[in-house]
């Protein structure tokens, strides 16, 4: 059970004790959290020890008389500042005018009880507070979740953008400080690698642009009907270079066009992203099959290798953000690390997903499964 | 300056390897590069180094621990200097201070990556000028 801390500040004894009464043995559900609500009642009576209290240890709830000896419960509400996650202020006097009631809430209470009160009314107003103030408070913890994702996000982007640079740099100074003496071969390895280095990281930006543009549901989507047979052939004719050089075949299984609405951009980078894994993560002679299929109103992609494959443990985390799979096989690939965590966004865009099976040494497949795009007015704003 | 000391260079970021056999090579010291624990494994095999060069993150996250054991187990006198980059990526420190953990850790010397060159060869003739 979750326990609220209420606490009462009025003059009178009475209405300490009838509200403590009230209070003790009252619960309550809220369809947002799992378990019972209760409140344990703790009193004050007067301004000077409730602000003491509060000090010490913010309550949840606050039951604050407007009219205190020495002060009113609106210049208390001044001298302490609480976030409404933290703390909610329920009002209560006996000389309830609309401008005070106006007057509370303008400076922070959440609810106004006139006096007198049943020990309903009472319930009623700290239930809806209690409500008010876990709301608020799972609000901000999601916030705070989100925030902490994002900082890792940007924590690893420094790290993966910083490493090339790094290394150009190193390369760099040697060359400007002519270490390696007049060997000119030597330099022009260096050269070589730089430019990869380089080529990989315009490749992450460009890529890590593609990922906020879909997060972000900025971009204008244009949605029209797409052949993602066509498209194939423009992503295998993309792959074709590195698949030559290495002697690795590319097949496409689709025996007429397949038609679909949706934005030819995004389908691009699905199949550009899947084909060219295929040969990066492929062996030397291998292949590479991609396979379109139209099922009643769903688009089925699949594109098979005959690679390096992965075992369970690397294809459970690999749709993730940064993540690439290092061992003996794949340290001579380059990646972005951002290519899948991409598609996966993508089919979820299509109502759809993405799903792999693999096996060490054998071959990966990835399954894509999308489903028409609608031209839904979110979508189309 | 040595005459063609054996230095055994062992770290999966082949721009690291690379650059640094090419500043190494400019002292006059001997190169050998691995880009992992099972290829320097093999190396040791039969190569006997004057000194080692590890990177600690390799594919397995305690290769370059695995290695520097191994490499301590078949040549006791061979001075290990393990380079890391987990003190900054994991806020985990790590240090050759006490004889106890250098027994148990089996490297001379830790330094952090990125790597100082200059104080990388200044602990690299420390230890050679030690071992004779």
């Amino acid at each position: 059970m979750q326990i609220l801390r209420t606490l009462v500040v009025d003059d009178e004894l009475g209405m300490r004790l009838g509200i403590q009464k009230a209070l003790s043995r009252f619960k309550m559900q809220l369809p947002e959290v799992e378990e019972e609500i209760g409140f344990v009642v703790e009193m004050a009576e007067s301004a000077e020890e409730a602000i003491e209290k509060i000090n010490a240890g913010r309550p949840d709830i606050l039951l604050l008389d407007y009219k205190l000896p020495s002060m009113s419960g609106l210049d208390l509400l001044e001298q302490i500042n609480v976030q409404e996650s933290e703390m909610v202020t329920i009002m209560v006097t006996a000389y309830a005018s609309l401008e005070t009631a106006i007057t509370a809430i303008k400076k922070g209470a959440f609810d106004f009880l006139a006096k007198p009160f049943e020990p309903d009314e009472l319930r009623k107003s700290v239930k809806k507070a209690a409500q008010n103030l876990i709301l608020a408070r799972q609000v901000r913890r999601l916030e705070q979740e989100k925030h902490q994702v994002r900082f890792q996000f940007i924590s690893v982007l420094g790290h993966e953008l910083k490493s090339p640079l790094n290394a150009i740099e190193g390369y760099l100074n040697i060359i400007h400080e002519r270490v390696a003496g007049s060997d000119l071969k030597a330099y022009d390895q260096m050269v070589d690698r730089s430019i990869v280095r380089i080529q990989g990281m315009k490749k992450m930006i460009a890529d890590l642009l593609d990922l906020t543009r879909i997060e972000s549901g900025q971009k204008k989507r244009e949605i029209g009907a797409c052949d993602l047979r066509a498209l194939a052939q423009t992503a295998i004719e993309t792959a074709l270079p590195a698949a030559n050089e290495r002697g690795i075949v590319i097949e496409l299984l689709a025996d007429e066009p397949v038609v679909m609405s949706a934005d030819a951009s995004e389908i691009e980078i699905v199949l550009n992203n899947l084909i060219s894994n295929a040969v990066k993560y492929n062996r030397d002679s291998g292949k590479v099959r991609i396979t379109l299929k139209k099922d009643a109103e769903l688009v089925k992609v699949s594109v098979s290798d005959t690679g390096i494959g992965m075992n369970a443990e690397e294809s459970a985390v690999l749709f993730k953000e940064f993540v690439r799979i290092k061992n003996d096989k794949t340290r001579h690939i380059s990646g972005s690390g951002l290519g899948l965590s991409i598609v996966k966004k993508i089919a979820a865009l299509y109502n759809g997903d993405v799903t792999v099976t693999s096996q060490p040494d054998v071959g990966t497949t990835f399954n894509v499964h999308l489903h028409s795009a609608e031209n839904r007015p979110s979508e189309s704003a | 300056m040595n005459t063609a000391r054996k230095i055994l260079l062992v770290d999966d970021d082949i721009d690291f390897l690379a650059q640094m056999q090419t500043r190494l090579k400019a002292l006059q010291y001997e190169v050998i590069t691995a880009e992992g624990q099972k290829e320097a494994e093999t190396i040791l095999a039969d190569t006997k180094p004057d000194l080692a060069i590890l990177d600690l993150m390799m594919e397995q996250v305690d290769g370059g621990f695995a290695l520097a054991y191994h490499l301590k187990q078949k040549y006791p006198d061979v001075p290990v200097i393990l380079c890391t980059a987990v003190a900054s990526e994991t806020g985990i420190e790590f240090d050759a201070a006490t004889a106890e953990e250098r027994a148990w850790i089996k490297a001379d010397v830790f330094l952090p990556k990125p790597v100082r060159f200059e104080q990388l060869v200044r602990e690299m003739e420390r230890l050679l000028k030690d071992k004779t």
